[in-house]
C-alpha cells in the first residue's frame, strides 16, 4: 500500500488563514505607523507653502515612491482581507467556503495590484532612471 | 489576558460539508465586544474613505507628483474634502490604535508594560487627533498667496 504523504512527512506550511492573519496584522501595523507620520506631515500645510512644499518634496523622491507603492499594497490588502473577515463573521455559514473565498480575495488583491504597480512603477522608473514611460 | 468568546455556546454548523469549520471567535460582551464591532463598522467606512483616499492621492491622475501646497489650497476649498479628510483622520486613528491595543494584548504579558504602551499609543492618537482637527478646520486657503 502506498504511503500517504502525511506518513512521509512534509514541511509544515501553515494554513491559509494563518498567513492571512499574519499579513493582516503586519499591513495594519505598517499603515498605522505611516498614519502617525502622515498626520504630522500634512499638518505642516498650516505653516504655509515654503514649509509644506519642502515636505512634499520628500514624497517626490523615487526611493520614497517605492515605499509608497508598498503602502498602497498594504492598505489594499488590509481592506480586501478585512472584507473577507467580515463575510465570515457576519455570515458564518460562508465559513464552509473558506478556501475558495480566501483564494478569491487573494486573486482580487493581486489582480488589482497589477495595474497599480504599472501606474506607480512607471513613475518610479521615470524618476529613478530619467525614462519617459 | 484571554478574551472570553462566545464560541463555546455558539450553534454548531449543521453536519455535512464543512462541518469541521468552527464559528470564528467573537468576544462575549462588554468592552471587547464593542471593540470587535467598532473594528468592523469603522472598517466598512474605511473601505470607502481610506481606499478612496489612497487611489485618488497615490494612484490616479499622477498620484503624489501633483501634491503640493497649491493642491491642498484648492482641495480644501471644498467642505466635502475637508469632511472626508477629517472623517478619515478620526476613523483611521481609532481603528489603528485599537489595532495596536489588540496587538499589545497578544505579545506583551507584563501588565505594567502593557499599560504603558497603551497609554503611549492612546496619547499619541489623541495628540494627532487634536493636531489634525485643528489643521483641517482652521486652514485658510486665502491666507496664503496663490501661485496660479
Amino acid at each position: 500500500m502506498a504511503k500517504r504523504r502525511a506518513d512521509v512527512g512534509t514541511l509544515y506550511k501553515g494554513s491559509p488563514g494563518q498567513w492571512s492573519w499574519l499579513a493582516h496584522r503586519i499591513t495594519g501595523l505598517a499603515v498605522t505607523l505611516f498614519l502617525f507620520a502622515h498626520v504630522v506631515d500634512t499638518a505642516v500645510v498650516g505653516w504655509g507653502p515654503d514649509a509644506y512644499n519642502r515636505v512634499t518634496e520628500v514624497y517626490h523622491n523615487w526611493v520614497v515612491r517605492v515605499l509608497e507603492l508598498g503602502l498602497v499594497a498594504a492598505v489594499l490588502y488590509h481592506a480586501i482581507n478585512g472584507t473577507k473577515i467580515m463575510v465570515f463573521d457576519f455570515w458564518p455559514s460562508t465559513a464552509r467556503y473558506m478556501k475558495p473565498i480566501s483564494a478569491a480575495s487573494t486573486v482580487l488583491f493581486l489582480g488589482s495590484m497589477v495595474p497599480i504597480t504599472w501606474i506607480m512603477g512607471r513613475e518610479i522608473l521615470n524618476l529613478a532612471l530619467g525614462w519617459d514611460l | 489576558m484571554s478574551v472570553e468568546t462566545r464560541a463555546g455556546r455558539s450553534p454548531a454548523i449543521p453536519p455535512g460539508r464543512g462541518a469541521e469549520v468552527r464559528r470564528r471567535d467573537r468576544p462575549a460582551g462588554g468592552f471587547e465586544l464593542w471593540s470587535w464591532l467598532f473594528m468592523r463598522v469603522s472598517g466598512v467606512a474605511l473601505l470607502g474613505l481610506a481606499v478612496g483616499h489612497v487611489l485618488i492621492m497615490h494612484v490616479l491622475d499622477e498620484g503624489v507628483s501633483r501634491v503640493n501646497f497649491e493642491f491642498v489650497q484648492l482641495r480644501w476649498e471644498s467642505p466635502f474634502w475637508r469632511t472626508w479628510d477629517w472623517a478619515l483622520l478620526v476613523l483611521a486613528l481609532l481603528h489603528g490604535i485599537n489595532g495596536l491595543r489588540v496587538t499589545v494584548q497578544d505579545y506583551v504579558r507584563w501588565p505594567g508594560a502593557r499599560f504603558a504602551l497603551n497609554v503611549l499609543f492612546a496619547l499619541t492618537g489623541f495628540l494627532l487627533f487634536v493636531l489634525g482637527t485643528v489643521i483641517v478646520f482652521t486652514f485658510d486657503p486665502n491666507a496664503w498667496p496663490r501661485t496660479s
